[in-house]
């Protein structure tokens, strides 16, 4: 083993979990009887042992895992990539090759989660090993590390070479497999934690992270921590929750009910324009054309908001509330969807206009809300912020969703489809304001409904 | 004194035991009404078919790691943004750049489109969130017109500006109530950092994909993980992740370069997408679901269809 200082503290091993989880698939690569077949290989005039094939190496991934081959190829070249498999012929690759090229285990010693970070003393004795024993013969890019490193640290330089020397005596005094071995293995190690300009450096984390996890591992949880999370066990304990069956059917009503119009899983027709690279599907589902596609109607049958939302399917039903019924409530909900989403700046100029004009009595456009939520309502205007209007919202919402969309039919002649039956799930609908709404609707005790909630 | 230091010592560690045992009893609670597994419910559910997905478009011009992009609502522009600064707005369907703006810092972590499709928004390691309009004019300076905005610039794309800061550093996923501030629910399954979240489109539940190799699904109204989508030889974290149209399908971006897709349902993989010569960084499906795209580490974005 090359001899050197003691590997520093490194950052905690959990911190990177896919290290982990490689090393446990190497380790199972090299199991006596499981594991991948070894051989000795013939290296020059020396017989390394414990060598396997890379093709030998995607046969056994693809076996253990029940993967395709090359998913078995990319993960093999990422075990080669991260240093834990090296090549023994040309150890300045880490390149996986699916055939005869032997390849070897690397030694947790040089695992990248034992020495990490990798230590620039490290790196300055390794450059230094490489420059006495190849006579000056390192790459460019070592070249320039090396310079680097030795006015870095030149008030230790001659600790660096004392090692460099030590170590390559203590060497040679080894078999030639060994050497070699050993060789190979610092080598991958130090391609791995300095890969060479153009590589790609596997050991980049994005920004940010390291720090936030350190600082995590050494939080001491004070009495506020526990505080905060008693608080909110509390709070959790007292809401309603749906059995699982129930939200579980959910979804594969959802997916059934969605499949026929995701492209992705049902295709579209005429076809897929990134496929075909023919846009006639865009042109034919434009948000304003004159004759929508049946799946396209079909959608504004699913929820209110994807009738809204659709400028067609809007335009439809503006209409049809123009005949029947009165188009204030559908305005006054736009309004307030506007208030919702839109800049905080505009709040106060928001809600004074959507009083002034649906709210007000005698106001141009009022609005049919019960006392009740009108009273509350008014009330909340006094200081107004976006979710104020919520619960006249909502009463307009089930007004419009109860009595007006239900009736909704087709004038003859047109090819729309007859919504008949009652109105869309409360659930479904209820999704598109709050999922609070939900729950608001089983028997509580009052303490749990917030200010500003309508109780049933 | 020393005496006050045991009594605080006393209610921390009678404050951490009470803290455990409501923990437990959440569970306790939560499980009781946990009947059936997802994976049994949809074994009713016809398999999907074989899935031959390929990169349709890439998109080349970013000069560093791609860090995050968003779609415009007409299908087939694209805003991305990248490490060295650069924002670029593309027609990713002729795969031409209508715009480039740099931003003052780098890192340009997130970005998004505005709903009318005339302005950008984008924010990094300068903490704040800048819009630019999208002006076809080539004579104007974009920068000249950007505007700083501190939040809720876009609704939609709230995951990533909002909760940038905390899904980065936790094993949590939460869900808040914009209008009282607080955490309703929190869910801790996750053995590593979560990378991403997203909602399932219904709004019932949101997938989250983590460091630990695994996504997840979590339902709302059930209030628990009812789904995890894992396999042994996915060993890098997931970095991205989003809903085909219906739900049905899961895409996922790792750390270990490829894409895997989904079936949300049944649980299972059903294809695995290499093509990205270093980690996936981002990827959002289209608004009319016909392409996902992602974005790199290798600089580039791929269309998927």
């Amino acid at each position: 083993m090359a001899a050197g200082p003691a590997p520093p503290p490194g950052r905690p091993r959990a911190q990177m979990p896919h290290l982990r989880k490689m090393e446990r698939v190497v380790v199972s690569m090299q199991d006596p009887d499981q594991g991948v077949k070894m051989r000795s290989q013939r290296l020059l005039v020396t017989v390394i042992p414990h060598a396997v094939t890379g093709s030998d190496v995607v046969q056994w991934l693809t076996q253990k895992f029940c993967i395709s081959e090359e998913e078995a190829l990319h993960l093999g070249a990422v075990l080669v990539q991260h240093g834990y498999i090296y090549p023994l012929r040309d150890p300045r690759s880490l390149v996986l090759r699916p055939d005869e090229t032997p390849y070897r285990f690397q030694t947790p010693y040089f695992w990248t989660s034992t020495l990490w970070p990798a230590a620039e003393l490290d790196y300055a004795i390794y450059l230094a090993k490489k420059n006495i024993r190849k006579q000056g013969t390192l790459a460019d890019y070592e070249k320039e590390c090396y310079d680097r490193l030795h006015t870095k640290i030149s008030h230790a330089w001659d600790l660096v070479l004392m090692q460099a020397r030590e170590q390559l005596r203590a060497a040679k005094q080894r078999r030639k497999g060994d050497r070699l071995v050993i060789a190979c293995q610092e080598q991958t190690y130090w391609l791995v934690n300095r890969p060479p300009p153009g590589a790609p450096s596997v050991l980049e984390q994005g920004p940010g992270r390291g720090s936030c996890a350190a600082s995590r591992v050494h939080m001491t949880k004070s009495t506020d921590f526990y505080k905060q999370e008693i608080e909110y066990c509390r709070r959790a304990m007292g809401r309603t929750r749906v059995k699982s069956s129930v939200c579980l059917e959910a979804y594969l009503s959802f997916c059934g009910q969605r499949g026929p119009h995701d492209p992705l899983v049902s295709g579209c027709l005429p076809s897929n324009p990134w496929i075909s690279d023919d846009d006639a599907y865009w042109v034919m589902n434009a948000p304003t054309v004159a004759a929508p596609t049946k799946l396209r109607v079909e959608r504004w049958g699913f929820s209110f908001r994807e009738l809204l939302e659709d400028p067609v399917g809007r335009a439809h039903f503006v209409d049809f509330l123009g005949k029947e019924f009165s188009g204030e409530n559908l305005s006054f909900w736009e309004a307030c969807e506007e208030l919702r989403y839109g800049a905080q700046a505009q709040v106060p100029t928001l809600v004074d206009a959507v009083y002034q004009q649906f709210l007000a009595p005698g106001a141009a456009r009022w609005v049919n809300i019960d006392s009740r939520t009108m009273e509350r309502t008014l009330e909340g205007l006094r200081q107004p912020h976006r979710y104020v209007l919520d619960d006249a919202q909502l009463h307009i919402y089930m007004a419009l969703s109860a009595h007006a969309l239900p009736t909704l039919t087709l004038s003859q002649g047109s090819a729309f489809p007859t919504w008949l039956g009652p109105p869309w799930p409360l659930s479904c609908q209820c999704s598109v304001l709050s999922t609070h709404r939900v729950q608001r609707r089983r028997t509580g005790p009052d303490h749990m409904l917030k200010k500003g909630q309508v109780s049933i | 004194m020393a005496t006050e230091a045991l009594h605080e010592n006393e209610t921390l560690a009678s404050l951490k035991s009470e803290a455990e045992n409501l923990k437990g009893k959440l569970e306790e609670e939560r499980a009781k009404l946990h009947d059936v597994e997802l994976h049994q419910v949809a074994e009713r559910v016809e398999a999907l078919g074989q899935f031959v997905m390929k990169t349709r478009r890439t998109l080349k011009g970013h000069g560093n790691k791609v860090l995050c992009m968003d779609w415009c609502k007409d299908k087939r522009r694209i805003v991305s943004s990248s490490q060295d600064g650069k924002v670029i707005v593309w027609d990713s369907f002729t795969t031409n750049k209508e715009h480039a703006v740099t931003m003052p810092c780098t890192w340009v972590m997130a970005c998004a489109y505005a709903p009318s499709g005339c302005a950008i928004a984008c924010g990094g390691l300068d903490n704040k969130c800048s819009v630019y309009p999208l002006t076809f004019d080539k004579n104007e300076n974009m920068a000249a017109k950007k505007k700083s905005v501190a939040m809720h610039t876009n609704y939609l794309s709230a995951c990533s500006f909002t909760n940038s800061d905390m899904q980065g550093c936790d094993k949590k996923a939460m869900v808040w109530d914009m209008r009282s501030g607080q955490c309703v629910q929190a869910f801790e399954t996750h053995e590593s950092d979560i990378n991403s979240v997203r909602y399932y489109p219904s709004g019932d539940a949101f997938a989250s994909g983590s460091d630990d190799a695994t996504c997840r699904l979590y339902d709302l109204r059930a209030d628990r993980e009812v789904a995890i989508y894992s396999k042994e030889s996915i060993i890098f974290g997931a970095s991205s992740v989003d809903f085909s149209l219906s739900g049905r399908l899961l895409f996922a971006g790792y750390n270990d370069y490829t894409i895997n897709v989904w079936d949300v349902l049944k649980g299972s993989r059903v294809s695995i997408l290499f093509g990205h010569e270093n980690r996936v960084s981002t990827l959002r499906v289209s608004p009319d679901g016909t392409a996902f795209c992602s974005g790199s580490w290798d600089h580039t974005l791929r269309v998927w269809a």
